[in-house]
């Protein structure tokens, strides 16, 4: 099978417009005859069920979590971008296109991204009419502030809880379609296969969570939005809960899956403090902008910070390297996402790391608070002002801009950050990869969708800040609900799918025996031990840095792990009772398979772009190496039986109205 | 408005209504008794008003059934609110969130009905249907009762633990609470409570001691 | 440090249940609670017993998932902050720790120290929410005009993260710190005044028929909120259901 993106024709600005006034539509009527599944009730579910049920198809939704509401979406802090040029400083639907076309290292498909960009506007319309509290000024009007890797400011934002308030609006707009039954709603439901008939997706078989009866779900189409794999590395910023079973099972029924090694690592986390962690916490990235960095210059010092002999306060200037500053001088501390992370993993590799576990750099904000205080001290007209009284000015100011931060950092660590610079470490936090979808968002198998964070379609090699909630939200507003009808007007005639046929009894029989093994094993280890081992190996050689040879040996460790988890995993209590052992097994099971296609993936990428950065491929300066010429392609794996034999198909990326570039921070 | 008083804010509003009518009632019997230490003549004059003004009446029955409304829907949100935790927590710290008076305006409250009771039969109605001749007389031998003055303090007691919680509350329950102004309507409450033990206590403990 | 845990143990929903005493030793004070009973369920596998069933999802403190009545306080001793972002150190070695699971008639126990908040959604449904369909083509976002005030306490209440503390914490199990955070919300913005009066009276009215108790104003429900929604929502609420019922 041969990869047909089915981008229109036509210039990139009238694509989008011209391809809407062609598509085939469904009409009221028959609306209401056709079912659609959708997987996960993030932004990206939550707002396709909305808007599916408003337009009249009955929708079936599911969660894990106990309410739509607690989708991960829900924890993202910073904002959502929107071409709106409210600031009036430049912006247009043109600029965003490029700044994430750049932003992705030229990995991403451009007809996409410009769609994106295209009604990142109306986004914010409707979440304001859904009566979301995005923050105003004193005017009354809209309020924006600026993000990473961009010149202009298009970020809107509700405190440091932009994906709560959004998630909250497609939330409510769920509520109302359920209390009027066009949306069913299955609250602690996990989707655990995918039927397909006569090479359709027909349904799914779920397991409800509570009782642990398995059920079977028909529709004329399923549409997955079940978020990233960020829990392939055990450790990460996502939820204890997201997983990739639902995106892993489609796969294997035969939806390719694309780019699984580009993941952003995102650099300002809280770092583990122990074997215990179950969790990372983000930080968010503007404290970047006042932070300055570093770790100890000599390694006698780090040795004596990290045995708790020596505090970060005790150590001089001149003892401290300051790195980034150091290796980009022209950015600093403000250089992306991906270069940040590796550098602080370089430093920490060479030893200098500072807390116990020797995974942690400074942030330290001495030097802002100084700043701050001096300038503080001229405003208020203090002539000599004491050490103290600049200090206290100057924490003021730092209070007023990251008081909330602090505070968590605080509770978390029990250190006071304004007295001792924070410690920081990198931590998985999205993915850009995940599974591969043409321009109308439909995978590679017919009648099932995949949008959000799920599909691999718009961030390339790596997203920048507050584009995650506007894709996911762009997906589901204003793209799925057009393009699905183009698939469904052939779909009116169908009929009401039964779930009494053997393609049903076939994958629910499967499922099943799976379940039924895992509590039958009575092995010797819980999943978690195996998770943890498993995100040792994807964070040690397939994380921030890879090269060849770290690959082939996580290639064949996540395959030893694999097999001894088979053997060997312990799951207590029964199928049919609520048993949160049992789902995480199936939910590491299929983990272990996408590790190994994720090290695949990085292993055949012979160069380094975004969040992809491969040893082999750097300048001499250590800065990543992109290959245009042999990689500019999505590399669409196909399920053959065993992840190690996928076969690889290569979507050729053409950038028409954007030049390839190297991107420079020096 | 039936709607209204079957839904739980409707309810609350209504133990909110009573409750502030109640409040002005207890201001106007604390004057009405204050004139106690104006001797019997004032005092027997101004019983004597309220016994027969066709106003003061009329707002008897308005009272009586402002004090039967308070009361049953006080006992039967209270029975919801039970039947709302079917199963108790094991360890309970209601403390560390809230005040002693805000937890047991029940018990409070009932043992205020009790003393009402008792009040009642004392005075009302010897006053009402017995044969005194001088309320001032009824009243002042009553507070040489020792027993009785302990009684009496102790039920004002709790009727200013009741209405330190009460009377804010009532304002709550309205919507009537802003940033603005709810401190200031916290202190009067607490003001008023004060005012209500105080002023009818001292009374009593002054005519025993007289 | 060492620990005594005394936890409510229910097999299912028609289980009667009772509290278990467990021992957990080597835990460390940068724990989160939760990690805490991480290390007890890991235990519990390795022994052969069925671990201890706790909600819990993005353990940041956003998603509402995790619940637990803790020695007697909802989220646990501390405040501002939910059960997953409790940590050790706000306990001393030797300390005996009762957890329990949010009670309340509405939130049924499903098992152990997980309950059934679905009334939350029910009542979300009967009303929480602005009317307007998804079709790109609503005024423009700048087109309606928020006070920065009203825009702030707007976000305020919207920040409620459903997780049933309020309730856990009432004496009386009332949802009104819930219900009045939203209906707040809406009240606040322009967008959600056309449809106020019905929304006040639907969420209420559904708000009764779960079972929840009535607000009696003690103000646990505030102190307890991992958010901070305050006591003026409850107000508000009032405010909007009378106005909705005079008219």
């Amino acid at each position: 099978m041969t990869l047909n993106s089915k981008v229109p024709e036509g210039p990139i600005k009238d694509k989008w417009i011209s391809y809407k006034d062609k598509i085939n539509l469904v009409n009221p009527a028959n609306k209401r005859n056709i079912d659609i599944i959708v997987i996960g009730t993030g932004l990206a579910g939550g707002s396709a069920a909305a808007t599916l049920a408003e337009l009249g198809y009955n929708v079936k939704a599911f969660a894990y979590q106990d309410s739509p509401r607690r989708a991960h979406s829900i924890a993202a802090q910073g904002g959502i971008n929107a071409a709106k040029n409210y600031m009036g400083d430049g912006d247009s639907v043109y600029r965003l296109f490029y700044d994430t076309v750049k932003g992705g290292d030229y990995r991403s498909r451009e007809a996409n991204v410009y769609r994106l960009a295209e009604v990142s506007g109306n986004i914010i319309d409707q979440c304001v009419a859904q009566g979301v509290p995005f923050a105003r000024d004193y005017g009354g009007l809209l309020d924006n502030r600026s993000f990473g890797g961009v010149l202009v400011s298009r970020t809107f934002y509700a405190k440091g809880q932009t994906g709560q308030q959004l998630l909250l609006g497609a939330y409510s707009a769920m509520n109302r379609q359920i209390g009027r039954g066009k949306i069913t709603m299955y609250n602690r439901h996990e989707m655990l296969d995918l039927v397909k008939v006569d090479g359709k997706a027909r349904g799914i078989i779920a397991r409800n969570l509570i009782t642990g009866e398995i059920e079977r779900h028909s529709a004329h189409a399923v549409v997955i939005a079940s978020g990233g794999y960020g829990n392939v590395y055990y450790l990460s910023t996502n939820a204890m809960g997201s997983n990739a079973t639902a995106a892993w099972k489609v796969h294997k029924k035969g939806a390719y899956f694309a780019n699984p090694c580009f993941t952003q690592i995102h650099p300002t986390c809280i770092p583990r403090s122990g074997d215990y962690q179950s969790k990372l916490t983000l930080m968010s990235e503007s404290l970047r902008n006042d932070g300055r960095i570093w770790v100890p210059k000599n390694m006698e010092d780090a040795v004596a910070i990290r045995e708790g002999r020596l505090k970060p306060t005790e150590i001089s200037e001149e003892n401290r390297d300051y790195y980034l500053e150091r290796r980009y001088p022209a950015f600093g501390n403000l250089v992306p996402r991906d270069v940040a992370s590796r550098a602080a993993k370089e430093r920490c590799d060479a030893g200098h790391g500072v807390n116990k576990t020797g995974e942690a750099v400074y942030l330290d904000f001495s030097s802002a608070i100084e700043r701050y205080g001096k300038e503080q001290a001229k405003i208020h007209g203090i002539k000599n002002p004491s050490k103290e009284k600049i200090t206290e000015l100057g924490e003021a100011i730092i209070e007023e801009k990251y008081g909330n931060l602090f505070q968590m950092y605080e509770k978390i660590v029990a250190e006071d950050p304004y007295k001792t610079p924070m410690m920081i470490y990198p931590a998985t936090h999205y993915t850009m990869g995940g599974i591969w979808v043409d321009y109308n968002l439909m995978t590679t198998v017919d009648g099932l969708y995949a949008i959000g964070e799920a599909n691999f379609s718009d961030h390339g090699a790596n997203r920048l800040g507050a584009s995650a909630l506007m894709q996911g939200l762009a997906d589901g507003y204003f793209v799925l609900p057009y393009t699905i009808g183009d698939y469904l007007s052939n779909e009116i005639r169908t009929g009401e799918i039964p779930t009494d046929t053997p393609e049903f009894d076939a994958v629910e029989k499967e499922v099943k025996e799976r379940l039924e093994f895992f509590i039958n094993n009575k092995g010797t280890h819980s999943v978690d031990h195996f998770h943890k081992k498993l995100g040792k190996v994807m964070w040690e050689k397939v994380g921030m840095a890879r090269n060849a040879k770290h690959l082939k040996e996580a290639i064949e460790e996540i395959k030893e792990i694999r097999e001894d988890f088979w053997k060997n995993v312990k799951v207590p209590g029964k199928v049919n009772e609520l048993n949160p052992e049992l789902e995480k097994a199936g939910r590491v099971a299929d983990f272990l398979e996408l590790g190994e296609l994720f090290a695949k993936d990085a292993l055949e990428r012979n160069e380094s772009c975004g969040g992809h950065f491969r040893e082999e491929y750097q300048t001499p300066e250590g800065e990543a190496l992109r290959d245009d010429k042999n990689y500019a392609y999505v590399a669409a794996w196909e399920y053959t039986g065993k992840p190690s034999e996928a076969k690889l198909h290569k979507e050729e990326l053409k950038f028409k109205d954007i030049e390839l570039k190297t991107r420079s921070y020096k | 408005m039936s709607g209204f008083s079957s839904s739980s804010v409707g309810r609350k509003v209504i133990m909110s209504l009573s409750g502030l009518f109640l409040i002005t009632f207890l201001l106007v019997h604390l004057g009405v008794n204050l004139t106690l230490f104006g001797g019997p003549e004032l005092f027997n004059s101004a019983s004597h008003f309220m016994a027969t003004n066709l106003v003061i009446q009329v707002m008897q029955y308005v009272l009586a059934a402002g004090f039967i409304l308070h009361i049953i829907m006080g006992i039967n949100l209270e029975l919801k609110n039970r039947a709302a935790r079917p199963v108790k927590y094991v360890k309970n710290n209601p403390a560390a969130n809230s005040g002693w008076a805000s937890r047991n305006m029940i018990y409070t409250g009932l043992l205020i009905l009790l003393f009402i009771i008792l009040h009642l039969k004392d005075f009302f109605v010897e006053i009402k249907f017995g044969e005194v001749t001088s309320d001032y007389d009824l009243v002042t031998q009553l507070f040489k009762n020792p027993i009785y003055v302990i009684i009496y303090v102790f039920a004002f007691i709790l009727l200013g633990i009741h209405l330190s919680h009460g009377f804010q509350s009532a304002f709550t329950s309205i919507g009537a609470r802003k940033p603005k102004y709810y401190s200031c309507v916290k202190n009067l409450g607490i003001a008023y409570s004060y005012l209500i033990a105080l002023g009818f206590s001292i009374i009593a403990i002054y005519f025993y001691f007289a | 440090m060492n620990l005594t845990l005394l936890i409510w143990r229910q097999k299912d929903a028609r289980d009667k249940g009772k509290m278990v005493k467990y021992q957990v030793s080597g835990i460390s004070e940068h724990m989160s609670f939760l990690e805490m009973l991480d290390v007890l369920n890991e235990d519990l596998v390795n022994k052969n017993e069925e671990p201890v069933a706790f909600d819990h999802d993005c353990r940041e403190g956003i998603c509402g998932m995790c619940s637990l009545q803790i020695n007697g306080e909802a989220h646990g001793p501390d405040r501002r902050i939910t059960t997953c972002q409790l940590h050790m150190r706000t306990f001393k070695d030797g300390d005996t720790i009762y957890i329990e699971p949010f009670r309340s008639k509405a939130f049924p126990v499903i098992k152990d120290l997980i309950v059934d908040r679905t009334s939350f959604e029910r009542i979300q449904q009967a009303g929480g929410f602005i009317s307007v369909n998804t079709s790109g083509n609503t005024q423009d976002a700048n087109g309606i005009l928020i006070g920065k005030e009203e825009a702030d306490m707007a976000m305020d209440s919207a920040t409620c993260i459903g997780c049933g503390a309020c309730v856990a914490t009432c004496k009386n199990s009332s949802a009104m710190l819930f219900v009045s955070a939203k209906v707040s919300q809406y009240a606040l913005l322009p967008q959600g005044r056309i449809e106020a009066k019905d929304r006040v009276k639907n969420m209420i009215h559904q708000m009764d028929l779960e079972g929840f108790g009535n607000c009696t104003n003690t103000g646990a429900c505030e102190v307890e909120c991992p958010k901070g929604i305050s006591l003026e929502n409850i107000a508000r609420l009032n405010r909007e259901f009378l106005k909705a019922s005079v008219k």
